[in-house]
């Protein structure tokens, strides 16, 4: 099985633990990953907070690309590009005025055909069975809260993935690590994502109150699928300690951090050592 | 050469802003057999139809073309008017230019040729038509009333107290229907059983009425004045003439775990049940799918201890025919889900609610329950996770109503009232309790409604929130209720210890199936279709078939209790 | 204040005529609290095509995109579309809020960093991004802030300070300018 790939900037930048993660993973389902060749930023919330044409215009370049090179499903890890890539997509399917006029302003035919995976389905389609099989390490002593956040699940009609209010499909594939994910408030609250830089404040608060309450729902740990997730849980969790003086200790694992624990990878592989917050004793190894 | 008088209505502005009146006067005038062609700005009126009988018998016409709205609405009018006029009123026919023409289209040109096209044809039609005797057809005195709620009792007895037999057949084992559940009414806070329970023994022991509890319409054959109908009996494996209703078989059985389908799921019933006290027929009811007898053949401890060899587990579903020569439809309604499982794919939940997932997150209707003399707490608010009395009440209005994004975009009509009493219900026993709302318009459109809702706020100190609820978590043993409050423009979170979702209304369920069977007509969201909301509100489009109550859209309990006389001066 | 027209053709496709100011945007935005407008007086502004009012608040500057008031909206509609026209408009017309100009310019200097790059060099943008605040409003506390992070991410090989940058960079800058200047390439 192989999918194409877009990293975005975050995961060949300081999110690189996650892209390396999701490699060792790859690596052991024998599934390949094809990188987009020369792929390009998808704009983010600086994009599509100040110029909407660009919005559709980065990520388009990038869909162009897919489809010059024949790649028809591209897994696209973090969900702020997953969800740029889906929603210029969706508008490039819908109008064939707009087709035309991003294939002028990118330079590459561009129809939006691509499929844009979240790093949930690629899982889900090597198929959670198959993983089930693989697990060497069961999971047992993990209660991981899954935290969805704001763009693998939203907006619902755009990105159309699991049930955008009370997801599952993070807890089914932990469950079938040998996980017990707890049920918590927090799963699709917002961490204040790109904002980390421009107005730490609004970040630290949310994540407080999403640390606070995945520990009192008797997480020992929160599973992301989202590089800023990561940023913001994990690198700022001790300045949000330091804030609202609280001691969470929560380690957060990339969802792939988790898959590759219980295939039997260890922490330097999977880059869990390049983690702000130290992982559990469970997964010392 | 034949003459036919061509009589085009403007109806006001509706069809002469888009269809242009003089021309298609002029155009249809030359149409061959046309001997006259004239218009006016209100046919139907008395000077429309006075032009009408005029120039029938001025010109001596054969034939009558009115060109207006549709059949439905004026056919019988005009019909009526020719035959004053010594015409044959089935040389009388319609060419319908509002409904299929002026409301439909914007270009007035292309709307114009095509209110002439629609004349020209209904001319021909005419032209061929020969004058039709009326035969008459013996029919039956007998009603058929489908759903034994309060229209449906209402109903009933409204038709039998003018004697003529009625036969009410309900689905579930008593009637009473949803009314029957109800703690205390508004807007006079009188009991809801005190004013529906004698009816419903009435209805139960009326000379005029059969009453089929348990069951449901199987096909219905024929036409108005002469239906034959088949009712399934369904299996209750009990015989209700033997039964005495003592209660030894309920008291005994040890099947104790369904969740109460009256109490909405906040108290378990027993397998052979009676589903409330004060139920009609007072009789039991065996649950195959919870009875251990059925499930694994050992048991039968009701049938042991019967006296009156009642109880018979090899009861079969029956089917019975009646004649009737009307139908009533009170099928009712239910309330929306608002969990995550919904019926079809047009309807979506809220997942955001946790309702199904929180014990204490509860329903209107389940809130009637708690605050029921008759419920499960005998009246006492208590919240179903651990018996606790809540302190601090949340009253989430429009559920589902007016959310076009769930799939409902009408407005469920009643809960702006029952939540105003839901608040003083709760506060009148919980004198130290809060009890907030949030709500985004209260439609209180009825007599002494307003007041009411006033006196909760002003009296009984409820606290309204204009906003919706985005969210509802549970920290702490608390629900966190995150709203907003439009009119400070601030976002509010209440730490709530108890929540009510007022649900919307929705049709029944098997409405649709129900109205295949009767041929009538639904709207979108499956509330069956009045022949025309004005002037004939309780008739379908189907001649003998009439419907009441909130199967036709959301209603209130004095609703219904006020059309009846309609209905029964429509039935003969 | 803009007529309607214009009002309705930078807001198409966002319903912002359903809006019947529920206040259900409001109740879930995870950062209302720190808004000076609610999100559904926002989009009531627009209604009245009150832009003015709407451009210089602060609240457009505090949303952080989450996209829970356009997932729950009873009437579908893009609240946070909405939100988005909204920014653009008072960048472009030079109308953010003084208190809540950083996030605009660490937009602002995110894009510029992607024009150049095709890429986000990080490093880049955060220097770029402080050194601009500091000359803005001498921030230091934002100077210094995370500073302190740096070595932590260095010595986890999370720090880049030669960031990737994409071969054909000229195109990059083609789609920019395409995308910025009115009229070419539309």
């Amino acid at each position: 099985m192989e999918f194409g790939y877009y990293p975005g900037c975050a995961l060949h930048g300081s999110s690189n633990d996650y892209e390396k993660s999701i490699r060792a993973c790859m690596k052991v389902l024998n599934a390949g990953l094809k990188e987009l060749d020369d792929w390009i930023c998808c704009g983010a919330t600086a994009a599509h907070s100040l110029n909407h044409k660009l919005s559709t215009a980065l990520p388009a370049r990038n869909l162009a690309i897919a489809e010059r090179d024949g790649v028809g499903s591209v897994l696209a890890p973090c969900p702020m590009c997953s969800m740029e890539l889906i929603k210029a997509g969706r508008a490039l399917r819908e109008s064939e005025q707009m087709r035309r006029q991003m294939s002028e302003i990118v330079e590459l035919k561009v129809e939006g055909k691509t499929d844009v995976i979240n790093l949930i389905q690629v899982f889900e389609r090597i198929g959670i069975e198959t993983i089930k099989s693989a697990v060497k390490n069961p999971l047992a002593d993990l209660k991981p809260a899954c935290y969805y956040g704001c763009l693998l699940t939203r907006p619902a009609k755009v990105v159309q993935f699991d049930d955008c209010e009370r997801p599952r499909s993070m807890e089914l594939i932990l469950e079938a690590l040998g996980a017990a994910p707890v049920s918590w408030n927090y799963a699709t609250e917002c961490c204040g994502a790109g904002l980390t830089m421009a107005n730490e404040a609004t970040v630290l608060e949310l994540a407080n109150k999403i640390l606070k309450n995945a520990a009192g729902s008797g997480a020992n740990c929160i599973v992301v699928a989202c590089p800023m997730c990561h940023v913001n849980l994990d690198m700022k969790q001790s300045a949000v300690e330091r804030r609202y003086d609280t001691a969470h200790g929560l380690p957060i694992y990339y969802l792939s951090d988790v898959v590759g624990l219980a295939l039997g990878l260890n922490k330097k592989e999977l880059a869990i050592d390049k983690h702000f917050v130290c992982a559990r004793a469970q997964v010392k190894r | 050469m034949a003459r036919i008088g061509v009589f085009i209505c403007w109806c006001g502005e509706n069809i002469a802003r888009t269809v242009d009146i003089e021309k298609a006067t002029a155009e249809v005038a030359k149409i061959p057999g046309v001997r006259c062609a004239i218009n006016y700005k209100y046919m139907c009126s008395d000077p429309g139809q006075a032009m009408v009988r005029e120039k029938i018998q001025r010109e001596k016409l054969q034939g009558v073309v009115v060109a207006s709205c549709s059949p439905h609405m004026h056919l019988k009018t005009f019909r009526a008017a020719a035959k004053t006029a010594g015409l044959n009123p089935y040389l009388v026919e319609m060419a319908n230019v509002r409904e299929h023409c002026s409301w439909v289209h914007h270009d007035k040109e292309k709307a114009t040729e095509k209110a002439i096209g629609l004349i020209r044809m209904t001319v021909g039609k005419v032209l061929r038509n020969r004058a039709l005797d009326p035969i008459k057809v013996p029919l039956t005195k007998r009603a058929l009333v489908i759903g034994g709620g309060v229209a449906g009792i209402q109903a009933a007895l409204d038709i039998a107290d003018a004697g003529c037999e009625v036969v009410l057949v309900e689905r579930e084992p008593s009637i009473g229907g949803k009314m029957a559940g109800l703690s205390e009414t508004f807007p006079t806070l009188d009991c809801s059983q005190c004013i529906l329970t004698p009816r419903m023994v009435e209805t139960g022991q009326h000379p005029n009425i059969k009453l089929y509890s348990y069951s449901e319409i199987e096909s219905v054959e024929g036409f108005v004045g002469n239906f034959k109908v088949t009712i399934r009996k369904k299996a209750r494996y009990i015989d209700i003439d033997k039964c005495t209703g003592c209660g030894e078989c309920w008291t005994k059985c040890p099947s104790k775990k369904t969740p109460s389908e009256f109490d909405y799921g906040l108290a378990n019933r027993t397998a052979i049940y009676m589903p409330f006290p004060q139920a009609v027929p007072a009789r039991p009811v065996i649950d195959k799918d919870a009875c251990i007898k059925f499930k694994t053949g050992k048991c039968g401890l009701c049938l042991k201890r019967c006296q009156a060899g009642a109880i018979n587990f090899e009861d079969e579903d029956k089917l019975i025919t009646e004649e009737v020569g009307a139908i009533v439809t009170a099928a009712g309604y239910q309330l929306y889900d608002i969990g995550k499982d919904q019926p079809n794919a047009k309807l979506s939940g809220y997942g955001e609610y946790g309702y199904g997932e929180y014990a204490d997150v509860i329903t209107s209707l389940q809130f009637e329950r708690l605050s029921s003399a008759s419920g499960p707490t005998s009246g006492e608010i208590k919240r179903p996770s651990d018996g606790e009395t809540p302190k601090k009440v949340v009253f989430v209005s429009c559920v589902g109503s007016r959310d076009n994004a769930k799939g409902i975009s009408y407005c469920s009509k009643i809960c702006c009232m029952y939540t105003a009493k839901h608040t003083m219900l709760y506060k009148h026993k919980v004198h130290d309790g809060e009890a907030h709302v949030f709500y985004m318009d209260i439609r209180a459109g009825g007599k002494n409604y307003e007041e009411f809702v006033r006196r909760a706020i002003e009296q009984d100190g409820a606290i309204y929130h204009r906003g919706r609820v985005s969210k509802i978590t549970r920290e702490n043993g608390k629900l966190i209720v995150r709203g907003a409050d439009t009119l400070v423009g601030e976002p509010v979170t209440i730490e709530a210890d108890m929540v009510v979702l007022a649900a919307a209304m929705r049709p029944a369920v098997g409405v649709l199936e129900l109205a295949q069977k009767l041929k009538l007509g639904y709207d979108e969201f499956g509330f069956l279709s009045e022949s025309h909301p004005k002037l004939r509100p309780v008739e379908t489009n189907t001649a003998g078939i009439y419907i009441c109550g909130a199967c036709q859209a959301p209603k209130d309990i004095p609703r219904p209790w006020r059309r009846r006389r309609r209905r029964r001066a429509k039935c003969w | 204040m803009e007529t309607l027209e214009k009002v309705d053709s930078a807001f198409a496709g966002t319903s912002v005529e359903a809006c019947y100011q529920c206040g259900k945007c409001t109740g879930g935005c995870p950062v209302a609290g720190l808004m000076d407008l609610m999100p559904n007086q926002l989009v009531r502004l627009v209604q009245l095509g009150r832009l003015e009012k709407a451009m210089a608040s602060t609240a457009i500057w505090h949303c952080v995109s989450c996209q829970t008031c356009t997932t729950r909206c009873p009437q579908s509609v893009d609240c946070a579309g909405i939100l988005d026209v909204l920014r653009q408009m008072s960048a472009e017309q030079g109308k953010a809020a003084p208190e809540l100009r950083r996030v605009l310019v660490f937009q602002k200097a995110f894009l510029d960093n992607i024009r150049r790059n095709g890429r986000l060099n990080e490093v880049e943008l955060i220097g770029f991004f402080k050194t601009l605040a500091f000359l803005k409003d001498f921030n230091i506390p934002l100077l210094m802030k995370d500073t302190l992070l740096a070595p932590q991410l260095m010595q986890r090989g999370k720090l880049h300070v030669i960031g990737e940058k994409v071969r054909d960079r000229a195109v990059v800058r083609r789609i920019f300018d395409r995308c910025t200047k009115p009229g070419k390439g539309a």
